[in-house]
């Protein structure tokens, strides 16, 4: 098992995993709080818009748009993101890992904008506060509060998802563990050095989003 | 919903201009993308009618899409009954008073939790070969449905858990004092009420089982993801084939959805349980402390939060 962890970079495809979590993590935040604003605006078409988006990558696998992206999207449709094959996959998984998780991410940020009682901008209205004065004082603070524990559980999501780019050859943890699987005896020493990976990246994570959502909870 | 009362006032006649002139950009916008879409799909000839006639043709469907579907169901329906079967055991093993069942179903739970479904699968694809206990054939199927079954599991038993937690006191009170035991009480009084509580939850959660199972073109296991694949090569038209399986995808899982709010009004309206009543997807984040200690529940805080008559609204 340790001539494994030699002969094979296990570090690196670890790191891997983290700049395309960390890459798509802030990709899905911006494209999240955009289609969040699109959801949560005043005009009826705007919010029609953000709520298709969301409908339709909350429902589709990423496995399928990761498949799609190299077969159907590089390869048919000749959108290329790298100059060689790896830059490529490595770009598209990048951009399906940011449009998929978006579609969770404006999802928690709306819960969390569900969670303040309407009295709240009643309130902030009636003592003459404008638009944006009740937003940046009142709203948005408990909003932000509300949608700490379900962006944890997206932000931890997108970091187990990012293994899905192995299908399309990016070679991060999972794409390792396959080519030492394949290769290689032993494979429950193997799957439980992965696996190792993953809780030692998630739960601690896990624990500090528990920590903070309750810290910053808005007692009512 | 709730949203837009809290974000703004009846429209004035200012915000009606702006209304307007927002609902202006947006269909430009949109246009905008369906034309860039179509252009590039036009270039590549993908517009073709001759790419989309295929799917009036029953051979594209009986050859192709029919057989990915039966693929993509059933994993989905082998994992979710055996992920219900595992997730209540250990939702009752996290809830035991034991500390050798507890801590155990705990560590069992938060590492199926924590480790992704393709890693679960590379590894049980490489035991069942390894073993070569089954006929080879069904070595991809059986593969799918153990990892789904594990990660899909620990998130039941963890919305089991939550669910026993959300009932009010009184109903573990009333047990003991009736004379059932601890096991008796679990057993008879907090586990019925919790799961019918978290039905829609259950449900819900069908959406992920779904979705995950496509994961298995990764070890060969033939699904929707990979019959469209197959079909995109043998008429040529790859892209309307992947745009029509994700089509399919999403209307099973929108179908899904919408029948976990339709359970959830109705149970809110037979009001057969004591708690509150939910479909928050399994909002538990990994690691939430020891059971008996309701406080380290994330879901108990949000439906706190929530209060107990509030729909949570979902997409």
């Amino acid at each position: 098992m340790l001539d494994i962890l030699s002969r094979y970079n296990v570090l690196l495809a670890f790191g891997l995993t983290l700049l395309l979590a960390f890459l798509s993590a802030i990709g899905a935040l911006i494209i999240g709080t955009i289609v969040a604003i699109l959801r949560l605006s005043p005009a009826r078409i705007l919010q029609t818009i953000g709520a298709a988006f969301v409908t339709i990558f909350i429902n589709t696998p990423l496995t399928l748009l990761m498949v799609a992206s190299i077969l159907g999207f590089t390869y048919i449709l000749g959108i290329r993101l790298g100059a060689n094959t790896t830059d490529n996959a490595f770009w598209w998984a990048v951009v399906m890992l940011s449009l998929y998780h978006a579609a969770f991410v404006c999802e928690a940020l709306r819960s969390g904008v569900n969670t303040i009682p309407a009295g709240q901008a009643e309130a902030a209205r009636s003592i003459g506060l404008t638009f944006g004065q009740s937003l940046r004082e009142v709203i948005l603070p408990q909003a932000f509060r509300g949608a700490i524990a379900p962006l944890g559980s997206t932000l931890i999501a997108l970091i187990k998802n990012t293994t899905v780019a192995a299908i399309i050859g990016v070679a991060e943890a999972a794409g390792l563990m396959a080519t030492i699987i394949e290769n290689e005896t032993g494979g429950l020493g193997v799957f439980f050095i992965f696996a190792v990976g993953f809780v030692i990246l998630t739960l601690p994570l896990g624990v500090w989003f528990t920590e903070l959502s309750r810290k910053l909870a808005v007692k009512r | 919903m709730s949203s837009p009362v809290v974000l703004f006032d009846y429209p004035g006649p200012k915000a009606l201009r702006t209304n307007r002139i927002l609902t202006v950009v947006g269909i430009l916008g949109v246009l905008a993308v369906l034309a860039l879409v179509a252009k590039k799909m036009g270039d590549a000839s993908q517009l073709d009618p001759a790419m989309w006639l295929v799917f009036l043709n029953p051979e594209a469907w009986t050859a192709y899409l029919i057989p990915g579907l039966i693929g993509t169901l059933m994993a989905t329906v082998f994992s979710v009954f055996l992920a219900g079967i595992f997730g209540v055991l250990f939702g009752a093993g996290r809830l035991s008073h034991s500390a050798w069942v507890r801590r155990p179903s705990g560590v069992v739970v938060e590492f199926f939790r924590a480790v992704p479904v393709l890693i679960m699968m590379y590894f049980f694809k490489y035991l069942l070969v390894w073993g070569g206990w089954f006929d080879s054939a069904f070595n991809p199927l059986i593969a799918v449905t153990l990892a789904l079954t594990l990660y899909n599991g620990s998130v039941i038993a963890e919305l089991v858990r939550s669910g026993v937690h959300a009932l009010p006191k009184g109903q573990h009170e009333a047990g003991l004092s009736l004379g059932l035991t601890q096991g008796q009480t679990l057993r008879l009084i907090q586990l019925p009420q919790s799961l019918v509580a978290m039905l829609p939850a259950l449900i819900a959660q069908l959406v992920v089982v779904l979705k995950d199972s496509a994961l298995g073109v990764a070890i060969t296991y033939q699904d929707l993801v990979f019959w469209s694949k197959t079909l995109g090569s043998a008429y040529a038209n790859t892209v309307p084939a992947y745009i029509v399986a994700a089509a399919l995808f999403i209307a099973l899982n929108y179908a899904v959805t919408k029948l976990a709010d339709w359970v959830e009004q109705r149970l809110r309206r037979t009001q057969h349980v004591a708690g509150p009543i939910t479909n928050a997807e399994p909002n538990v984040i990994q690691g939430t402390g020891e059971p008996g200690d309701s406080a380290t529940n994330a879901l108990d805080d949000v439906l706190e939060h929530l209060g107990h008559d509030e729909p949570e609204s979902r997409g």
